[in-house]
């Protein structure tokens, strides 16, 4: 023992090092505690391609198919709506589908792979909600500007019956499009993408 | 008189735990201010209300299933099977509701007296860290009983962090635990709820009163009691928490309980206010209500949300909402803390944010159309003027003076006596000598005051001086 009194940058060294060493092993620690909160593998194993019989669904009539967990709309559009939507342009934010979620087999006007057959994930695209099927024009509710397509109740945004998304709501982009291919004329799987189309 | 055994049992428990030394420091000898009014009751209420929460929470978990499948279930359970569960649940769902109207009224006090200035900022970020994390622990509950409501309403606010760019939908799955909102987020949520966000709460609530203890509580006039104090050292104008104040908050909780139970029994789902009709079908992944809100003390941040047209602003602008709060303390320049030796315009400014905050709050409940939007724009600016401008118009504001003490100088003798001084000049001044003395009589009306008349013009002075001190007084 010497008497010279306390060291104290030895002190401070001691203290900085501890703290350094207790960080690093906390942020280490960390990663599991963080990473134990996201999806499991059964979650992830979940997501399998769900098959659809289209043959049954009438002209004008939308069904909806679960696919990993979220509603899939599939609707078969009326001659009358494929014409109405090469008018509307103009009031799309995205008409192109430029900005939007779609796979490339679907990234056309009528956003599909066969005019008639419309498929999309039905949950707009500002905050999740399931809009509702709204194909009837210009209803009291919705107003004079109304031309058919889906309406989110939740925060009032437009979409199109190709699922764009009108100017001025607030949903930035279209209604995504699963990836899905057709197996036979009246059969689809949602899930999997269309091979032809990609190659 | 004789120590007896308990006497001794609890002097050996004091000698190793100091609860008299905590009971005084807090209760016996804490000093509150004597003027404390209604406004006042809010604080305790709210910490009856946290109460009420956990020992009503507790029993609800004991016959509740945090599994997506049983949860809906489970709750009919309780409502129908288990013996006085109905009760259990109401107080608990009521209590949701009663937390949130105790806290905004709580908070209201607080701008109003200027409760967050200095040196009381940091008893402000902590109620305000509590107020955020008690809307989270409500948000949480929300969706145990996995309704439509619960499910769609959990599904908006999480996907609200998808538009965080770059990390936003991660961060959303991360919360999720799954694709969607499923069992993954009904079991987390429930851990958070039940154990998670409470102890935060428990903490914050403890902090939020040593920070309170230590400076000591503002006051309707927002004076400093500690300013003056008498010879043995305690303020002028405080009185002990204990008896005066503990008896006073009993008052306050008697009649907050009248209402409390008249809700339990007769309104618990207050018109689909407090439970929302929505939330008793079971939730469907499948399809979203036609009209969904959330309960209704989110509304007026969930109206800013709805306000603005672009997905990442409208997040933003709600968050910023919020945190505009915790700058208060910041915000606000002007050193006169209660509203009361406040200029007029702080006065108005507060009232226009009040009936902003309510319209907001009423028009998140409502459903989109084009009139309710540009309503809901108009007010949501007046909610961020209240708060962006207050650094200039406070600094223009026509304060009153503040007194120094509550307590006068005079006794009450002495401002009889001035009082009594003061009176033959206000004669003076309200009368005037007839022209002519009378000389007939008793000589008792030979006294000048019975030579006198009264003096329209003094009258006339007398009365505009009142008026103005009344003037005054008002604005």
């Amino acid at each position: 023992m010497n008497n010279k009194g306390v060291d104290k940058s030895k002190r401070q060294f001691l203290t900085s090092a501890l703290t350094v060493v207790g960080a690093v092993g906390s942020g280490y620690l960390a990663i599991p505690f963080l990473a134990q909160m996201q999806p499991s593998v059964k979650a992830m194993a979940a997501g399998a391609p769900v098959e659809v019989d289209i043959s049954k669904i009438e002209t004008g009539q939308l069904i909806r198919v679960a696919w990993r967990g979220k509603p899939v709309w599939i609707l078969n559009r009326t001659p009358e709506v494929l014409a109405t939507l090469k008018t509307l342009d103009s009031e799309l934010r995205d008409p192109l589908s430029n900005e939007s979620d779609q796979p490339p087999s679907s990234k056309n006007p009528g956003r599909s792979i066969k005019p008639e057959i419309f498929v999309a994930v039905g949950l707009c695209t500002h905050l999740g909600c399931s809009p509702t099927f709204r194909p009837e024009i210009a209803p009291n509710d919705l107003g004079e500007q109304w031309k058919g397509g889906f309406f989110c109740p939740c925060h009032g945004s437009w979409f199109d019956l190709a699922g764009r998304v009108y100017r001025g709501v607030p949903a930035p982009s279209n209604l995504e499009i699963p990836p899905y291919r057709y197996i036979t004329d009246t059969r689809i799987i949602v899930g999997e993408a269309s091979e032809e189309k990609k190659a | 008189m004789k120590p007896t055994r308990l006497n001794a049992c609890g002097d050996w428990v004091l000698d190793r735990f100091p609860v008299t030394k905590f009971w005084n420091e807090h209760m016996a000898h804490y000093y509150a201010p004597k003027n404390f009014n209604f406004w006042y009751f809010f604080g305790s209420l709210a910490l009856l209300v946290l109460v009420n929460q956990i020992i009503t929470g507790i029993l609800l978990t004991m016959n509740y299933k945090p599994d997506a499948k049983l949860a809906f279930d489970s709750i009919e359970y309780i409502m129908r099977d288990v013996p006085w569960g109905w009760l259990v649940r109401y107080m608990h769902s009521t209590g949701a509701s009663a937390f949130f109207i105790v806290i905004y009224l709580h908070m209201f006090r607080g701008i109003m007296y200027g409760s967050f200035k200095h040196p009381r900022e940091l008893i402000w970020i902590f109620g305000m860290l509590l107020f955020v994390a008690l809307m989270a622990e409500a948000f949480m509950g929300y969706l145990l009983p996995w309704g439509q409501m619960s499910y769609w309403g959990a599904q908006v606010i999480i996907s609200l962090f998808s538009a965080i760019p770059v990390i936003g939908d991660d961060l959303s799955l991360w919360i999720r635990g799954d694709y969607v909102i499923a069992d993954a987020t009904l079991n987390r949520f429930f851990a958070f709820h039940v154990i998670a966000v409470p102890l935060v709460l428990v903490m914050l609530v403890f902090m939020h009163i040593v920070a309170l203890h230590e400076v000591g509580s503002n006051n309707p006039d927002g004076i400093e009691i500690k300013e003056s104090k008498d010879p043995w050292g305690h303020p002028v104008d405080g009185i002990p928490f204990h008896p005066y104040y503990t008896v006073k908050d009993i008052v306050g909780v008697a009649v907050f309980l009248l209402f409390f139970a008249t809700v339990i029994f007769y309104m618990p789902e207050m018109g689909g206010y407090f439970l929302e009709h929505a939330n008793f079908i079971p939730a469907d992944p499948m399809k979203t209500p036609e009209h969904i809100a959330p309960v209704w003390y989110f509304t007026p941040f969930y109206s800013v949300l709805r306000a603005i047209p672009d997905k990442f602003a409208g997040v933003i602008a709600m968050g910023g909402s919020i945190v505009v709060l915790f700058l208060l303390p910041w915000l606000d320049r002007c050193p006169v803390k209660s509203i009361r030796y406040r200029g007029g315009i702080f006065k108005k400014a507060l009232f226009l944010f009040v009936v902003s905050f309510i319209a907001l709050g009423y028009l998140g409940t409502q459903p989109v159309t084009p009139v309710a939007t540009i309503l809901a724009r108009l007010f949501t600016t007046i909610y961020f003027g209240f708060f962006l401008l207050m650094p200039i118009y406070t600094r223009w504001e026509k304060t009153k003076p503040v007194p120094k003490s509550l307590t006068k100088d005079h006794s009450l003798e002495e401002q009889l006596h001035a009082i009594e001084e003061q009176f033959p000049a206000l004669i003076e001044e309200i009368t005037a000598l007839k022209p002519v003395a009378t000389e007939i009589g008793h000589p008792a009306f030979k006294s000048s005051f019975f030579n006198r008349r009264p003096n329209p013009v003094g009258i006339k002075n007398v009365a505009t001086r009142l008026a103005k001190k009344l003037i005054e007084s008002l604005d």
